[in-house]
């Protein structure tokens, strides 16, 4: 599996560090309750078929990155920067 | 039909004529008292139990497949009762009693070899830690011994004990831990539930989960739908599709785990061996295959084969703890999926649905949990109350952080275990 990075290029897999789907750039309020950290923290939609992971290039530019990932074929059909996700969430 | 000696050797002299289909393959009725979705190791020992234990036998189990083709059938078979934590402990103890009993309660060779898992260690501080697993282990009531090095080489001789990273300095042993045939446990579970009145009815899919007022009433299949007043979902890696009939979402991410084995030699290998610093652990089938594996891919996938790293890693574990390795070529590889909770332990337990029971969450040790976990689930959907050695696999304990059993003490958080 090879992960196209936006600032390095096509790199291998082993330069990546998964964190989990990438519901992690969505964190909610100190203060929103047990019910919403719950979904937030334990609860996914596990897909099988297209997700989308945050991933990030430790071995390389250091960059977080959100990859739009098929959990079936492995297929990788987009790479994002998550700070341009992030800023387009605002 | 029953198996004896006598019959092997009558049916072994007559050319092998006399034997007949070990379950039936009934067409779905409208109704039953309770479906189980998934014919799998966990579903088919909880129909299994529900019929032996319960009575419950007017009980049907969905398998979209065929029976025990999922993650029974491709596991590395390793049983085993050395947990540390209470909430699990009890269970895998339980589940280790069952397994020593399995192949006369079944009147099936599971061909459970009790021959010893053990648990490597390499500093101080981790002879320590066995040393209070193995004591967890006895007051629990199952056997744990501490081996020095010099036992240890008594017998694993060909371990590199003076490796530079990683030198052996011992092991926790566990003698009734061992492996067992997979496939047999699926197939003996089958026939004993067929025998007693379970519908096993295989090619039939389920694709939605009928509920009303909070309870559910049925399901959907591809063979028409099925009224059921109790439905336990028990389907590993597929357990969020299908939690997602029901409008659930789980704590759970599929991952893929990686198995290996070789092409089948002389006995070389006795007991199981767990190289956890190398997430590494290798046993040798009846017929001769070193069979090993590692960690997950550690990413989220529903493939039933990894890729090149993680099979690296594992072939570079197994060398730098046995060069001898070197030696044997490997003849296959295979993925898994992998129902992943967040604190790495099971879940059975009631839904907010009335009615409807999940049992899922195993994480990479749901095969030495077939016989408690039915067990268990039986008991649960039978008398609606946990089983003693199940009550700590709490779906809510995630959200109230209450009871969480970290059994590897990384964090209850995905991806960590």
């Amino acid at each position: 599996m090879r992960i196209e990075c936006p600032i390095c290029g096509s790199r291998d897999r082993r330069e990546f560090y998964y964190q989990g789907a990438a519901v992690a750039l969505d964190r909610p309020a100190p203060d929103a309750g047990d019910a919403v950290w719950d979904v937030y923290l334990h609860l996914r939609d596990n897909p099988a078929g297209e997700t989308r992971d945050l991933w990030q290039h430790e071995g390389g530019c250091g960059a977080w990155l959100v990859v739009t990932r098929d959990t079936v074929t492995h297929a990788i059909s987009a790479v994002e920067l998550a700070s341009d996700v992030k800023r387009a969430m605002a | 039909m029953r198996f004896s000696g006598l019959r092997v050797l009558r049916e072994g002299l007559t050319g092998n004529r006399g034997w007949t289909p070990h379950w039936r393959d009934p067409e779905p009725k409208p109704e039953y008292d309770a479906v189980i979705i998934g014919g799998g190791g966990h579903g088919l020992s909880t129909a299994y139990y529900l019929a032996k234990n319960h009575g419950m036998t007017n009980i049907a189990v969905l398998e979209k497949g065929y029976l025990g083709g999922g993650n029974v059938g491709r596991n590395t078979t390793v049983v085993r009762g050395n947990y540390f934590m209470p909430g699990n402990s009890e269970f895998y103890s339980h589940s280790l009693k069952l397994w020593e009993g399995l192949s006369q309660e079944l009147n099936y060779n599971v061909m459970f070899s009790q021959r010893g898992v053990i648990m490597l260690y390499h500093s101080d501080a981790q002879r320590d830690a066995a040393a209070r697993r193995g004591n967890a282990m006895i007051n629990q009531g199952d056997d744990a011994e501490l081996l020095d090095r010099n036992a240890l080489r008594k017998l694993l001789p060909y371990l590199d004990y003076d490796n530079g990273r990683f030198p052996v300095h011992g092991g926790l042993l566990h003698r009734r831990g061992g492996t067992a045939r997979h496939d047999a446990v699926a197939w003996g579970y089958a026939r004993g539930a067929d025998q007693r009145g379970v519908d096993l009815i295989q090619q039939c899919e389920v694709t939605g989960i009928d509920i009303e007022n909070g309870a559910v009433r049925g399901v959907q299949t591809t063979r028409g739908p099925i009224r059921a007043k109790k439905v336990a979902i028990v389907t590993a890696g597929r357990s969020g599709q299908v939690a997602a009939m029901a409008g659930m979402r789980l704590p759970i991410e599929s991952h893929v785990l990686q198995a290996f084995v070789t092409e089948g030699l002389k006995p070389v290998i006795d007991h199981v061996v767990s190289f956890g610093m190398g997430h590494f652990y290798i046993s040798q089938s009846d017929k001769g295959g070193l069979v090993f594996g590692g960690d997950l891919d550690f990413y989220a996938s529903y493939a039933q084969r990894g890729n090149l790293p993680m099979m690296e890693h594992v072939m570079e574990a197994g060398m730098t703890l046995m060069p001898m390795l070197g030696k044997a070529r490997v003849l296959r590889s295979w993925g898994g999926i992998m129902d992943m909770t967040p604190d790495g332990s099971p879940i059975i337990d009631k839904t907010a649905t009335e009615g409807l029971f999940i049992d899922c969450g195993w994480c990479y040790g749901g095969f030495k949990a077939v016989p408690a976990s039915g067990f268990a689930l039986a008991h649960l959907m039978a008398t609606g109350q946990h089983h003693e050695t199940a009550a700590g696999f709490r779906l809510d304990r995630f959200r109230s952080g209450e009871g969480l059993m970290d059994e590897e003490a990384t964090g209850s958080q995905h991806n960590l275990h």
